[in-house]
Parts: C-alpha cells; sequence; structure tokens
C-alpha cells in the first residue's frame, strides 16, 4: 500500500499525488464491494425461483449447468439470463423522452449502489466511515424513487404512468416510518455511524441486540423496506394483474434487467441494513466459545440471508394488498406505531441512573 | 489548483448551468429534474464546507420528498405553456425587483470586505472525529429552543391546515370500514348446510 503511495507521489508529484491515490484507491475499493454484490443479486434471482418453487411443489430452474456437470444443474441459470439480456435489443417507444428513458435505470441503479459506501461488514472493513452514515443510507435510498418516477413518465405510456405515481406515493409514505422507526435506533445508540450502532449492541449474548427493545420497530423497519423496495405483497407498482407491468412496461433488454438489479441490490441493502441495526452486525448470537470462533463477517451473511430469505417467503405466501390498505397501514399503523416508541425510549432515556443502571434495562441504555 | 478547488468548481458549474436550466427548460418535468439535480450538486458543495449533516438532510428532505411530490404534481397537471408565458410582462416588475433584492444580497456577500465580513472569521476545520450531527442537536434544544419550537409550532399549524383543507366528508361513498372487516366472524358469511347426497337418476 505505501509503495503504491509513493509511486503516486512519484508519478504526480506531491500536491497531485496523494489525491489521486485517494482516488485510484476508493475506485479499487468500490470496485471490491460491486462485484460481489452483483454476483450475490444474480444468485439471489436464481434462490428466488428456487425457493418459491419448492414452496409452490415445483422443482425451479434446473438445467443451465457448467460445462455438463449433473449436479451443478440449475447454477448457470442466472448467468445465462444475463447473457441473453444483453444480447437483447432496447426497444425505445416512438413517444417516450428519449434521454429520460435512458437515464431512468441509471438512476435507480446508481443510488442502490452508491448506499453500500457506509455499510461497515466486519469490525474494520467499511469503505467510508462517515458519522452520519445512517443519515447517508436514508438520503440514499429516498433517491431510488426518482428512477421510477422518471421511467413511468418518459416512457410516454399510460400503465407505465399509473405504475410510477403508486410507486411514489408509496414510498414516500413508508419512507416516513422507515426514517422513525431508525430515530429509535440512533437514540439508542448515541450515533448515526453504523459501526457504533453495532458496538452499542455488544454484549454477552443475543439478548444485547436492538431486536429486544426495539421489536416493532424492527417488524416496522423491516415492513417498510419491503414497501420500499416494491417487493409482493406491495408491489402495486408492478401489478401484473391490473397495469401489466407498471412502470417499465415499455423497457426491454439491458435497461430492464437494469431496474431488476437495482430492486434486488436494494432488498439485499435492506437486510443488510436489518442485520446491522437491529441483529447485531457481525456479532456472534452468544459471546462464547464456539460462536466466537465463526468470522463476524460469516455471522452477517448468515443474518442477511435469513431476512433475504424471508423477502422470498412472503412473495411465495401473501396476495398482494389493496392500494388503500397499503396506504392505511403506512399512515395510520406505523407511524403512530415508532411515534409512540420513539416517546417510550425518550422516557426511559429520562430515568435516573440508578433506575436506567438496573438489570433488564442496563443491557440495552448503555 | 488543487484537487478540491477542482471538485468545487465542477459542482459549481453545474450548480449554475442547472440552475439556470431550471427557469428556461421549456417542459415543467425537466425544470422540475433540473431542480434535484441542483439541489444534489448545493448538498455536494456544502459537503465540501463540511456541513455533513445539513447536506444530507437537504438531500434527504428536498430531493428525496418535497420534490418527488413536485414532480407528482408536475407530472399530473396538465400546463398549458402558452397561459403561463402570457403573464410574463404583467409580473415583469415584481420579477426584476426580486432580482435586484438577491444581486444586491449577492452583491453583500462578494464584496465582504466593504461590509465587515472580515469580523466574522471563517470556522476552524475539525478532525475527521468531530460530529456536527452532535454539535447540531446540542444546540438546537439549548441555544436556540424558543426558535426550535416555534417553528415545530408552525409546521404543525401547516399540518393541520393541509389536514382540514383536503377533508370532506362524502356521503355514498362505498369506502371500506376495516374495523368492520376484521370483525367479520365465519357464521356472518358462511352458512354449513348439512345436506344428504343425492343419487343421479
Amino acid at each position: 500500500m505505501e509503495h503504491a503511495q509513493q509511486l503516486f507521489g512519484n508519478l504526480f508529484g506531491p500536491e497531485w499525488g496523494p489525491a489521486l491515490f485517494l482516488v485510484a484507491k476508493n475506485v479499487l475499493l468500490i470496485v471490491a464491494i460491486v462485484l460481489p454484490l452483483m454476483l450475490a443479486v444474480a444468485y439471489l434471482t436464481f434462490a428466488e425461483r428456487k425457493i418459491i418453487g419448492y414452496m409452490q411443489l415445483r422443482v425451479g430452474p434446473n438445467r443451465v449447468t457448467f460445462f455438463g456437470i449433473p449436479w451443478l444443474g440449475g447454477w448457470g441459470q442466472p448467468i445465462a439470463d444475463a447473457v441473453k439480456a444483453v444480447m437483447k435489443e432496447i426497444i425505445i417507444p416512438s413517444g417516450a423522452n428519449k434521454f429520460l428513458f435512458v437515464l431512468a435505470p441509471v438512476l435507480t441503479f446508481a443510488p442502490a449502489l452508491a448506499a453500500w459506501a457506509v455499510v461497515p461488514f466486519s469490525p474494520e472493513v467499511v469503505l467510508a466511515d462517515i458519522n452520519a452514515g445512517l443519515l447517508y443510507i436514508l438520503a440514499m435510498t429516498s433517491m431510488g424513487v426518482y428512477g421510477v418516477i422518471i421511467a413511468g413518465w418518459a416512457s410516454n405510456s399510460k400503465y407505465a404512468f399509473l405504475g410510477a405515481m403508486r410507486s411514489a406515493a408509496q414510498v414516500v409514505s413508508y419512507e416516513l416510518a422507515m426514517g422513525f422507526a431508525l430515530v429509535c435506533v440512533l437514540m439508542m445508540s448515541h450515533s448515526l455511524n453504523l459501526g457504533d450502532i453495532v458496538r452499542g449492541q455488544q454484549g454477552s449474548s443475543f439478548i444485547n441486540w436492538y431486536l429486544i427493545p426495539l421489536f416493532p420497530m424492527f417488524l416496522v423497519y423491516f415492513i417498510s423496506g419491503v414497501a420500499e423496495t416494491n417487493r409482493a405483497p406491495f408491489d402495486v407498482a408492478e401489478g401484473e394483474s391490473e397495469i401489466v407491468a407498471g412502470f417499465h412496461v415499455e423497457y426491454s433488454g439491458m435497461a430492464f434487467t437494469v431496474f431488476f438489479l437495482a430492486e434486488y441490490s436494494n432488498m439485499i441493502l435492506v437486510a443488510t441494513l436489518a442485520s446491522i441495526i437491529f441483529l447485531g452486525g457481525w456479532l456472534p448470537p452468544l459471546d462464547m466459545a464456539p460462536f466466537t470462533l465463526v468470522p463476524g463477517f460469516i455471522w452477517l451473511l448468515l443474518k442477511i440471508s435469513f431476512l433475504l430469505f424471508c423477502f422470498l417467503w412472503f412473495r411465495a405466501t401473501f396476495p398482494r394488498y389493496r392500494y388503500d390498505q397499503i396506504m392505511r397501514l403506512g399512515w395510520k399503523v406505523f407511524i403512530p406505531i415508532t411515534l409512540v416508541w420513539i416517546l417510550l425510549i425518550g422516557v426511559v432515556m429520562q430515568f435516573p441512573p440508578s433506575m436506567r443502571n438496573a438489570f433488564p434495562l442496563s443491557l440495552w441504555f448503555h | 489548483m488543487s484537487f478540491e478547488d477542482i471538485i468545487f468548481y465542477f459542482f459549481s458549474a453545474v450548480l449554475v448551468s442547472s440552475a439556470l436550466g431550471v427557469i428556461t427548460a421549456r417542459n415543467p418535468v425537466h425544470s422540475a429534474l433540473l431542480l434535484v439535480l441542483a439541489f444534489f450538486t448545493s448538498a455536494g458543495l456544502w459537503l465540501l464546507l463540511e456541513a455533513e449533516f445539513l447536506a444530507i438532510t437537504l438531500v434527504l428532505v428536498y430531493v428525496g420528498a418535497v420534490m418527488v411530490l413536485f414532480l407528482f404534481v408536475v407530472m399530473m397537471l396538465d400546463i398549458n405553456l402558452d397561459q403561463l408565458r402570457e403573464g410574463f410582462w404583467k409580473w415583469f416588475p415584481f420579477g426584476a425587483f426580486l432580482a435586484l433584492l438577491m444581486a444586491g444580497e449577492m452583491a453583500m456577500v462578494l464584496m465582504g470586505k466593504q461590509f465587515g465580513a472580515d469580523e466574522m472569521p471563517a470556522p476552524p476545520s475539525r478532525g475527521a472525529d468531530y460530529s456536527n450531527t452532535k454539535e447540531l442537536g446540542r444546540l438546537i434544544y439549548t441555544e436556540y429552543v424558543y426558535a426550535f419550537e416555534l417553528a415545530a409550532v408552525i409546521l404543525l399549524v401547516a399540518i393541520v391546515a393541509a389536514i382540514a383543507l383536503t377533508l370532506r366528508r362524502r356521503t355514498g361513498i362505498k369506502s371500506p370500514d376495516v374495523a368492520q372487516q376484521v370483525a367479520v366472524k365465519r357464521k356472518d358469511r358462511v352458512r354449513m348446510v348439512s345436506m344428504p347426497s343425492e343419487k343421479k337418476e
């Protein structure tokens, strides 16, 4: 590392060397995060088709393999799908606004990737260890809706436009509940830094995780996350039974795939954040010998995988919400619950220190 | 010119050109989107000034919520551009007055020396572990608590007013009552009939 830094210093001079070195280093680190993420997205689509297949007593994809190895049946499917999507023509409708039509998938995808910058994978491994990490993530995820709205508008199609309108209203309403749920977390952890939030959950066992005192907030956050990513049962933005495919009805080929990539990387992001914020991130469930031997990153992966499984499980289980039910759940159920919980946490935080340091509260309020 | 300067000039150029685009674009949707770009780049400029809380809040509140609703409305409305242009000369004096006022304000900032800006020195730059979110929270709830609460009350009044303006009770609509739906019992809907099997002739 120092060698490379010196090389940059020699090449570009003392003023430009360090800055360019920083840029080059960060670009490499970004690639190191995005490549595994894309692979995870590809295999999440495969997992989704397999898991939902088994839940519905089907087999799911089982044909495409690598090099004809029979027991890898199906594992080549995501790669084959990607190749197919790249080969297809991108059709731009005649009445569409060309520039915005092409820009929309990019605008959906960019925030979905940008949010990963502040996610801590283990105590030291994080791209940008910034103080306002949680706020940054909220800001980035709130921008993803632009891609959907612009896609719906630029397509010059009524179905796409209806899907975009639904999505905009839905995302804005669930953002509020999500933000309030996170306010509880930052009240307890006294920090907006995701690493510090995990460190605040350190203790002897999973009892110390924020999952226990903030269980309703965990539910609100996770359900809002499902709504925010436009996944079933909140997928009225796509709603194939009423508006064909919603906002991306006019998209084909790679442009359509980019929407898919964004949706799945957003799913992984929501699952990762829920594991970091409520399930103790890289912390093992019990701070004892067999559990602490497993590296923290594996624990984080296990938690993320479980939550992702829940995403797929919901999709296989629940029928789609009616639109007014979605709005009711967001505004009339979640927001009041979160407000009451914020008040509750605030009251507990104002308890005298002798009470806060007594047994049950001392686990979470440091 | 250092690396930071280049970033500054890049953001400034994008900000000024997108702000110009907001008022010159013919399509209102393009204007709204350019305004989003302007907000975003000014958030980038604030980050350069080490005001990360303000920068991220600008993106979160204005880009993430306000502009989404704005875009929503602009897309839904069928705006007649010719009608909008008709009022140009009628409103020109007012607009010119506002423009002059803003030009004067900008002049006061740019010619700070004449207006005694030296007496307010630039704040010292802080380390990476300095959380200005915490500092801002502390100031808002101690020194500026009355101003903060006033703002909160004004916002609350605005919420109440907005709801009061749109709330209207209509009779004869078929909106479902969720409590009623939940309270439904099986015997309200299903009647079990015990019936002997019939023989086919």
